[in-house]
C-alpha cells in the first residue's frame, strides 16, 4: 500500500487482493460512506509513439517526439497495464476525498466493491464493457452501455478507431 | 434532517430496500415465479416518458411491480474516446453534449480539470460569469424537467409555463455568447469573449422576473390534489439507501440529507454568495419536486448576486494571460509575429497539459458531476471519464420502485430527472 499526494488530491494505491479489506476501512473507519464514481484507464503504450494522443501524419511521421508530448521527459512509466480508480467521498464537512487506485494487466481480476458500495453495480460493469476487466464477485457482471453480443472492449487504447464492421440485426 | 456527522437511521422506512443480490435489479420472488399472473411488460426504450431511450423491463403482479431491470446504452456515442483524439482545446465541445440540458456544468468541469493540471489562475470576471451561466443553466435544466415531469402526469398546462421561462433563458444565452444552447463559451483560463454591453441589464429583467413564474408554478402543482396524490408517498428513497446507492443533487436532498457540494466544498466563487440549501425529508416524488422549486428560487438569488459583482468589473481581463494556453487577443494577429505563432500553435497542435491525473466534481443540475481526467504531458487528453449524476440516478430504479404500481412508474422515473444522454455518454 502506497499514498501520494498530487494536485491536492490524496491516492492510495492498494495490492489487488487486499481491495475489499480497504474499502471496507476507509468505509466504515474513515467514513468514505459514498461511492463517486469507478473509473479504469488503459495505459496501453503510455510514452510510446503511434498510439492515441499523438499528431501523425499520412507518411507516419509524427510531428511529436513520440511519447515526450513536448516535455524533456517520458511520462513515469506505470506499474501495470490497467489502473481501477474509485473515487471516495466522505459527506462531512470539506467534503474529504481520496481516491483508491489499484492496477491489473489484462485479464487479471478484481475484487468487486458491490458489497461494499452498492452504487458500484453499474460503475463495474461499465468498466468491464469499456476496458474489459473482469470482477470477481460482481452479481451481474454483463454488458452495459454496448450490446450484449459485441466484441471488443471500445475504450482500450489498442481498439481500432473507424473501419468497425457495421452489424445488422438478424445477421449470423 | 439528516445530520451530516452521522446520517441517522433512514426516517422513511427502516432497514433498507436495496435489492439483493444485485442492488439495481428487482427479481421476482421465488414465490410468485411459476405463477401465470406475473406479467411482463417491456417499456421503451422509444417512449415519450423516458426523456431519451431507457428500456425498463417490468414484470406486473397484476398492477404491482415485482420486478424490474432497467436498460441502458441506446444513446451510446462514444464521447470519451472521441475526447482522447482530440486535442484539449478542441475536446471541450465535447462535454456539452453529453448532458444536453446543464450543458454549461459539463464545460465547466472538464474545463477546470485543464486548468487544475495546468495550474493555471483564472481571472475574477470568468468566475464570477461562470457562476452566472451556472445557475441560468440550473433553472434552465428544472424547468425541462417541471415542464416534462408534469407533462407526462398530465399537466399539460405546466410545460407551456416553464418553456415560456426557458425560452427567456435561452434567448439570454444567445444574446451572450451566440448559440442558445451547447454555449461553447469557457475557454481553459476563463471565457472566450468579454460580456456584451446590454447583457446584464436583461439578465437582471430576468431575475426580476422569475420568482413569479415560479409563484406560477407553484400556485398549479403545490397543492393541486390529483399532483399530490399522484406524487406523495411514491417512489420512496430512505436517506442511508439513496447514500449507499451513490445518489446525489435533488434527489439526495429530497431524501434528507443536507448535501451540496457548491456548500460543502465550494468552488468558483460560491463561498461569496448568500443561498440556501432546500433539504425535505420524505424521499418521494412529491419531495424531489419541491427541491427542484426550491433550487430555482435560490439559483435566481446566486444569478442576483452574480450580476451585482459583475457590474462593477466593467473593462477587467475576462481570460488569464498566459500565452501558451489562452489564445491572443484578434487585433494582435496583424501586428505581432509572435502572436500568430502562439495562434497557430495552439489552434493546430494545441496546448499540452502536465503530467497527471485528477479528478474534478461540481454540483450539477443533477447532483455530482465529476470529471476524471488523466494527461501524459501531451497534447490531448490520454483518458476522460465523466461521473454522471443521471447513470448513477437510474441505479435507484429498483428500490424506488419497489411496490409501486405501474401507474407510478412514469412519476418516478421522471422524478429521477434523468438525460438519457448523460447516461450512456
Amino acid at each position: 500500500m502506497e499514498t501520494r499526494e498530487e494536485h491536492g488530491e490524496t491516492t492510495v494505491v492498494v495490492d489487488t487482493p487486499r481491495l475489499a479489506e480497504a474499502c471496507l476501512h476507509l468505509r466504515d473507519e474513515l467514513g468514505f460512506a459514498f461511492l463517486s464514481d469507478l473509473a479504469a484507464t488503459d495505459y496501453l503504450g503510455w510514452g510510446e509513439p503511434g498510439v492515441a494522443g499523438y499528431i501523425g501524419t499520412a507518411g507516419g511521421r509524427d510531428l511529436n517526439t513520440p511519447g515526450t508530448g513536448g516535455h524533456a521527459r517520458l511520462p513515469v512509466a506505470k506499474p501495470k497495464r490497467f489502473s481501477i480508480n474509485l473515487q471516495l467521498l466522505a459527506l462531512r464537512h470539506g467534503a474529504p476525498r481520496v481516491r483508491v487506485q489499484v492496477w491489473v494487466d489484462d485479464g487479471e481480476r478484481v475484487p468487486s466493491v458491490v458489497g461494499v458500495w452498492p452504487t458500484a453495480d453499474w460503475h463495474e460493469r461499465e468498466a468491464w464493457d469499456m476496458m474489459g476487466i473482469p470482477f470477481d464477485g460482481h452479481p451481474n457482471l454483463k454488458r452495459i452501455l454496448m450490446d450484449d453480443d459485441w466484441e471488443g472492449h471500445p475504450l482500450r487504447k489498442d481498439y481500432p478507431i473507424g473501419g468497425e464492421p457495421v452489424r445488422f440485426s438478424g445477421e449470423e | 434532517m439528516a445530520t451530516l456527522e452521522r446520517p441517522r437511521a433512514a426516517p422513511i422506512y427502516s432497514g433498507t430496500r436495496i435489492p439483493t443480490p444485485v442492488p439495481t435489479l428487482l427479481q421476482v420472488p421465488d414465490a410468485l415465479r411459476d405463477s401465470e399472473d406475473v406479467l411482463q411488460v417491456n417499456f421503451g426504450p422509444n417512449h415519450p416518458s423516458t426523456h431519451g431511450v431507457l428500456r425498463l423491463v417490468a414484470d406486473l403482479n397484476g398492477e404491482q411491480v415485482v420486478g424490474l431491470e432497467a436498460i441502458v446504452g441506446y444513446l451510446h456515442t462514444g464521447f470519451e474516446k472521441t475526447m482522447e483524439q482530440k486535442t484539449w482545446w478542441k475536446a471541450i465541445t465535447y462535454p456539452e453534449r453529453i448532458d444536453y440540458l446543464s450543458f454549461q456544468y459539463n464545460e465547466l468541469v472538464f474545463v477546470l480539470a485543464i486548468e487544475r493540471l495546468l495550474g493555471l489562475e483564472v481571472p475574477e470576471k470568468a468566475t464570477w460569469t461562470r457562476m452566472l451561466l451556472c445557475e441560468l443553466n440550473r433553472i434552465h435544466s428544472h424547468l425541462v424537467w417541471l415542464g416534462t415531469a408534469a407533462l407526462e402526469l398530465g399537466a399539460i398546462s405546466m410545460f407551456w409555463y416553464s418553456f415560456r421561462e426557458r425560452e427567456q433563458i435561452l434567448d439570454l444565452f444567445e444574446l451572450l455568447t451566440g448559440a442558445r444552447m451547447h454555449t461553447r463559451y469557457f475557454q481553459a483560463g476563463g471565457i472566450s469573449e468579454d460580456l456584451p454591453r446590454g447583457f446584464l441589464p436583461e439578465v437582471r429583467r430576468f431575475v426580476d422576473w422569475m420568482p413569479k413564474a415560479v409563484d406560477d408554478y407553484e400556485g398549479m402543482l403545490t397543492r393541486n390534489q390529483i399532483w399530490l396524490e399522484r406524487t406523495r408517498g411514491i417512489g420512496l428513497l430512505s436517506a442511508a439507501d439513496a447514500i449507499a446507492l451513490g445518489q446525489s443533487g435533488p434527489v439526495l436532498r429530497a431524501s434528507g440529507v443536507d448535501w451540496d457540494l457548491r456548500k460543502r466544498a465550494p468552488y468558483l466563487a460560491y463561498d461569496e454568495v448568500y443561498f440556501d440549501v432546500p433539504v425535505y425529508p420524505n424521499g418521494d416524488v412529491y419531495d424531489r419536486y419541491l427541491v427542484h422549486m426550491d433550487e430555482m428560487r435560490q439559483s435566481t438569488r446566486i444569478v442576483a448576486q452574480c450580476v451585482d459583482r459583475l457590474a462593477g468589473m466593467e473593462g477587467q481581463p475576462w481570460i488569464a494571460d498566459d500565452r501558451k494556453v489562452v489564445l491572443p487577443p484578434r487585433e494582435e494577429l496583424h501586428t505581432s509575429m509572435e502572436s500568430l505563432i502562439h495562434h497557430f500553435k495552439i489552434v493546430t497542435e494545441g496546448y499540452r497539459v502536465p503530467e497527471g491525473e485528477i479528478y474534478v466534481a461540481v454540483e450539477s443540475a443533477r447532483g455530482e458531476l465529476g470529471c476524471y481526467v488523466v494527461s501524459d504531458g501531451g497534447p490531448k487528453p490520454w483518458r476522460v471519464k465523466f461521473r454522471a449524476p443521471s447513470f448513477v440516478a437510474l441505479e435507484a430504479t429498483a428500490t424506488c420502485m419497489r411496490d409501486a404500481l405501474i401507474a407510478d412508474f412514469i412519476a418516478i422515473v421522471g422524478s429521477l430527472d434523468t438525460v438519457m444522454g448523460e447516461v450512456d455518454r
